[in-house]
């Protein structure tokens, strides 16, 4: 299908890093099932590294595909980079979303900080609270959508 | 991919070889103008004419009550139009339809409401159907129209269309029917089934695209659709697609010849799927299995999305579709499925294969091979079905 580029169709394919951590430093949800997509990542963490990350998706294909290649954009990452990540790298590393399924990259971007705030929370680390809004139902389907 | 298995008929289905070859010949050699005088015209016209006569067999109607349109949607727009306006000439500006019809007809009357008129949506149930009682009770006397579907494109659900005209009869409204799925699948005699209009669309059942007729009963006022010209009797303007409406007649004769033989394989192919899917555990079918159209199989899979389920059935050959959010370009699942009262997560997991006579027993073989696969694969990569799995999350189905 011509809807989505080769390397989506190679991540939802094939996607990378899919699975459950039982003992996972950081775990993040986001999503709804209600609107059709819900992104969970797993997070194991040393000395502020991620040594391993793994996801599960229920979502259509560039859902699927978006977590797999975020997920591989922070493997072996430092957390300051990985809370860098933009929805806008996961598709441009994906070679592009068509316009109504950029919210999947957003929700990629908004599941790794979840699992990275779940982390903080979870070991006593302080952080600016500010940089970790809710994500909303808004950032998630952006409105000019047809 | 070695073989595709094309299981989206309810979308469209391939063009039959004799609606095709009778198409041909007027690209090139019979390309008059009906409207023209000369002979090359009036043999045009002449053919129009008996493709006309062909259809109005097929369906048991006069050739005069024939109208060809470029398909089912401008059949539902014009017929729908046309009514509201007429009643509206007389003050009466209610109208009557179901909670699932096609968007042809609920983007029409959308529109209608933005221009003042009052249109009540029947509840079709958790099996997807109405009755005749509903209609009855929903008529007022300001009632200009009521526009119920023959069959739901969805979930196949067939109404009770014959009973739902006797109530507009009696009651004296204009009852219009948007036949696209039923026409050429089940046995449609509009004298019969005492409807006033009826829609239908050549594409569905092996006819060319962009071609369809309005049936529009003698007597039943018809206004103007497109302004020009004055083919179709003045009804609608533009110079005739001579050969799109020879093949669609073709092709209607031929669905309606191999109707019962056809119906009776795929009721067959269609039951053995059904069964088969049913196994898939927290699997469900939507519609009812009783009236339901010989090819249409409707099933949700809770835990996993629809747009996934048809990525990874299209690699695998089969083509089908899916009344997820993702598939409907929308934010919200298919207001088929919400309107028979399926939760948004549910519908989101929802497969719709509809098949043709072209179809196999091996096509059925595959596909009760494929579709478990699938499932069972995105359900082991789905959040959701975890969660169900853990007892996180209620099951649905
Ligand atoms: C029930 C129903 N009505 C109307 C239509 C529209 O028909 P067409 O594609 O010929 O405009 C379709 C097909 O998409 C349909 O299934």
């Amino acid at each position: 299908m011509a809807l989505y580029s080769e390397k989506v169709m190679d991540h939802f394919r094939n996607p990378r890093n899919v699975g459950v951590i039982e003992d996972a430093d950081g775990v993040g949800e986001v999503g709804n099932a209600k609107c059709g997509d819900i992104m969970k990542i797993y997070l194991k963490i040393e000395n502020d590294v991620i040594t391993d990350v793994k996801f599960s998706t229920f979502g259509c294909g560039s859902a699927i595909a978006s977590s797999s290649m975020a997920t591989e954009l922070i493997k072996g990452k430092p957390l300051s980079q990985a809370l860098e990540l933009t929805n806008k790298a996961v598709a441009e590393a994906l070679d592009g979303l068509p316009a109504h399924k950029m919210h999947c990259s957003v929700l990629a971007e908004e599941a790794i900080r979840a699992a990275i705030k779940n982390y903080y929370d979870t070991h006593g680390i302080p952080y600016d609270k500010s940089e970790f809004p809710d994500p909303s139902d808004a950032d998630e389907h952006p409105a000019d959508e047809d | 991919m070695d073989k595709m298995i094309y299981a989206d008929n309810a979308a469209t289905t391939a063009m039959s070889e004799r609606a095709a070859k009778a198409m041909l010949p007027y690209l090139t050699q019979i390309f008059g103008n009906p409207s023209s005088l000369h002979t090359v015209g009036q043999i045009a016209k002449e053919e129009l004419e008996k493709a006309r006569a062909s259809v109005a067999r097929s369906l048991g109607c006069e050739p005069r009550e024939i109208y060809f349109t470029s398909g089912g949607s401008e059949a539902d727009n014009q017929a729908i139009r046309s009514a509201a306006e007429t009643g509206a000439g007389k003050g009466k500006k209610h109208i009557i339809t179901t909670a699932f019809e096609h968007h042809a007809v609920l983007h029409t009357l959308k529109k209608l409401e933005k221009e003042g008129f009052e249109v009540t949506y029947l509840p079709v149930g958790s099996y997807g159907y109405v009755t005749a009682e509903q209609v009855k009770q929903a008529i007022r006397p300001s009632t200009a129209l009521v526009t119920v579907m023959y069959a739901n494109n969805e979930v196949g659900t067939i109404q009770p269309i014959a009973e739902i005209a006797e109530v507009c009869r009696a009651a004296g409204v204009t009852f219009h029917t948007d036949a696209v799925q039923a026409v050429g699948h089940i046995p449609v005699d509009v004298k019969a089934a005492g409807v006033d209009m009826l829609s239908l669309s050549a594409h569905k059942f092996h006819g060319p695209k962009g071609i369809g007729a309005l049936y529009c009963r003698r007597g039943v006022p018809l206004r103007t659709f497109i302004e020009g010209g004055a083919q179709e009797r003045g009804k609608r303007a533009g110079t005739e697609n001579v050969g799109a409406a020879v093949a669609m007649a073709v092709a209607l004769e031929d669905a309606v010849s191999g109707l019962t033989e056809n119906a009776a394989k795929l009721v067959k192919m269609r039951d053995r799927i059904i069964d088969g899917l049913l196994k898939i555990p927290h699997s469900r079918l939507n519609g009812g299995r009783e009236n339901r159209l010989p090819g249409n199989v409707n099933m949700c899979f809770e835990g996993i999305e629809g747009e996934s389920l048809l990525l990874l059935l299209n690699e695998k050959g089969i083509c089908a579709s899916s009344g997820s959010a993702c598939t409907s370009g929308s934010l919200d699942p298919s207001h088929v499925l919400l309107a028979l009262g399926l939760p948004h997560e549910v519908a989101h997991g929802s497969l719709r294969l509809s098949f043709s006579e072209s179809n196999t027993e091996e096509d059925a073989d595959a596909i009760l091979k494929a579709v478990p696969e699938v499932v069972e694969y995105l359900r082991s990569i789905s959040p959701v079905w975890d969660d169900l799995v853990k007892g996180r999350r209620k099951h649905l189905i």
